[in-house]
């Protein structure tokens, strides 16, 4: 496992503010995600475990093994290190073949690990699995993407490492090609026991592959946890809205009732039901959060429903999705939508599971 | 009266052809170095070290010419170390052309070879150190392929520079016929003497000497971007 207490400053440059990144990462074999907008510190990260950067303060610890501590002084190179790294463009060696990439991996891994005959045969397995043996000969300007990734796996896979890094592997490829590089990294996730960091910023992604996300802003860890926690029950406003998809309403609780596991939320002047919120107090200020996904939309009916106008209304992959009043949104299916469409207004119901209330 | 052409001496010829080629050689392995060091490297002193590689580029070579007489002279230590080793002393011997050679192409060399080294997406080498090799190997496996045909190019490019150096080589290895005249040294003479039959040929000589090693140089760069060569179309897009 990954255990990385790290800090780094960056003074304020004539280009660039300043910034600090503080942050304390754990991660079990599995894939975590670091998410976070592009500047959030994410690549940074990555870059300090892997032994690029060098941090100011802090304490790596990689499988048991100390790869940096400030205090002691202890700053491993990159070389001792062992981490797998996978650039966003993967970083195949353009003059060599598939199988000089993968021997040069295996040659630069030790003197005294691989030799000879056991170096073939493990380079030869590892083209086998990513269905690169009829490949072996091509360069990699020769390869489609697809299969650029697979090579920059198995390259990794020769040298063992002790983690993986992957920073936006699949950034600007098309979906296909991102369906097919996660059927690869779920399965390589199978094969090797190690932590998997994976940097990126697209929430679909993070729904696909990861174990547990850290939610990275500003240098800053907003959240780390299990995927469904992190993506269902955001900390703080700011976790939700660097995740996306939320809508993040200003609430007051105005009654709750343990013995029916029940709530009254008052949201732009109306009060709608929730869940018991415990370790909350009557008069509470904070946010509801809720998916954008998960609102319920409807015609009016109720007198003392959640009205809301509709301002716009968008194809999205997902059905369409609806700007409504006070900046709330909420994606509905095609049909969902043919149902409402052209209705002077839209009630808001927003299911008591679906509601997530933090504080100020 | 029109001069009676003389039969042309071409010693000057062979003698510049094989000190360009001694220089060049030593700009390769020298300059590469140098180049690699400030472009991979940080370490106090640099912008001085810079500077001095650039100096040959705005002295003149008569301000050249004293500082290697004085530093190589038979004199100064340097002078004596190598009279002492060779059993000659350097000024004015051909060698001394190799000096100046060198120092007419190094600084054009390590200028260029340095913004190719750093031109070379620094992935490459993150991905070689993460995959444990070590500098060396890196150096070897992955920078220097990479920047091969850039280098090569100069290195042309270094050859023709080394035919052409004048001042210094006058100053430092003199004008003697037969053992430390140069080409360029040879036309100064000629031009001198009121020889415009030699001057003219040699002229013509080092003139399309010189015009084929650009023109392979720039074959040499282009053939660098056909494709083939070329790391991933991702390259491209990735940005540096």
């Amino acid at each position: 496992m990954i255990d990385a207490r790290l800090v780094k400053r960056f003074f304020a440059g004539p280009e660039s503010e300043s910034f600090e990144l503080n942050v304390h990462l754990q991660a079990e074999a599995g894939i975590t995600v670091l998410f976070g907008a592009s500047g959030a510190g994410k690549s940074l990260t990555l870059n300090c475990v892997a032994g690029f950067a060098r941090p100011d303060q802090g304490r790596i610890l990689v499988g048991g093994d100390l790869y940096f501590d400030a205090a002691a002084g202890v700053h491993l190179s990159p070389q001792r290190r062992r981490c797998g790294y996978i650039f966003q463009d993967h970083a195949l060696f353009p003059h060599m073949t598939v199988r000089e990439n993968l021997r040069f991996a295996a040659a630069a891994a030790g003197r005294n690990r691989l030799r000879g005959l056991q170096r073939h045969r493990r380079i030869n397995e590892l083209l086998e699995i990513f269905q690169l043996s009829e490949l072996a000969a091509r360069r990699p300007a020769q390869l489609s993407g697809g299969q650029q990734q697979r090579a920059a796996l198995a390259r990794i896979l020769v040298a063992d490492p002790r983690a993986l890094l992957l920073d936006e592997p699949v950034r600007g490829l098309d979906l296909h090609l991102r369906q097919a590089f996660y059927d690869v990294l779920r399965d390589t996730r199978e094969r090797l026991k190690v932590p998997i960091l994976l940097v990126t910023h697209d929430l679909e992604e993070c729904f696909e592959l990861a174990d547990s996300i850290c939610v990275i802003h500003r240098g800053r860890f907003l959240q780390c946890g299990p995927r469904e926690q992190v993506l269902s029950r955001p900390v703080s406003a700011e976790a939700a809205r660097t995740l996306g998809a939320f809508n993040i309403l200003p609430a007051e609780i105005a009654a709750l009732d343990p013995a029916r596991n029940s709530s009254k939320l008052r949201v732009f002047g109306r009060e709608i039901e929730g869940p018991y919120l415990p370790a909350h107090l009557i008069g509470d200020q904070g946010f509801l959060c809720v998916r954008e996904s998960e609102m319920h939309i409807s015609q009016c009916k109720h007198e003392n429903g959640m009205a809301l106008r509709l301002l716009a209304a968008q194809p999205s992959s997902r059905g369409v999705r609806l700007r409504l009043e006070h900046d709330v949104y909420a994606i509905i299916s095609a049909a969902g939508y043919e149902s409402v469409r052209g209705a002077a207004c839209l009630e808001v119901d927003i299911p008591p599971s679906a509601i997530w209330f933090v504080a100020k | 009266m029109t001069p009676i052409p003389q039969a042309i001496d071409w010693f000057p010829l062979w003698l510049s052809l094989r000190v360009a080629a001694l220089a060049t050689l030593f700009v390769l392995i020298v300059g590469t170095f140098l180049a690699f060091m400030l472009s991979h490297r940080e370490f106090r002193g640099k912008n001085v070290l810079d500077a001095l590689i650039t100096l040959p580029l705005v002295l003149p070579p008569t301000v050249l010419g004293y500082y290697l007489l004085v530093l190589l002279g038979r004199p100064s230590p340097f002078g004596r170390f190598y009279e002492y080793v060779t059993g000659q002393p350097l000024v004015f011997t051909w060698e001394a052309a190799v000096v100046a050679a060198c120092l007419h192409s190094t600084p054009i060399y390590v200028k260029a070879a340095r913004a190719i080294l750093e031109g070379i997406d620094y992935r490459y080498e993150w991905a070689a150190f993460s995959l444990g090799a070590s500098e060396w190997r890196t150096f070897w496996h992955v920078t220097l392929p990479l920047a091969r045909r850039g280098l090569v190019s100069l290195a042309a490019l270094a050859f023709a520079r080394s035919l052409g150096d004048f001042g210094v080589t006058i100053m430092l290895a003199g004008n003697i016929p037969g053992r430390t005249q140069t080409l360029s040294v040879a036309i100064y003479n000629a031009v001198e003497s009121g020889n415009g039959h030699v001057a003219r040929v040699l002229v013509l000589v080092i003139s399309l000497i010189a015009l084929a090693l650009l023109w392979s140089a720039g074959y040499a760069v282009k053939g660098g971007t056909n494709g083939r060569f070329l790391p991933p179309a991702s390259r491209a897009r990735g940005g540096a």
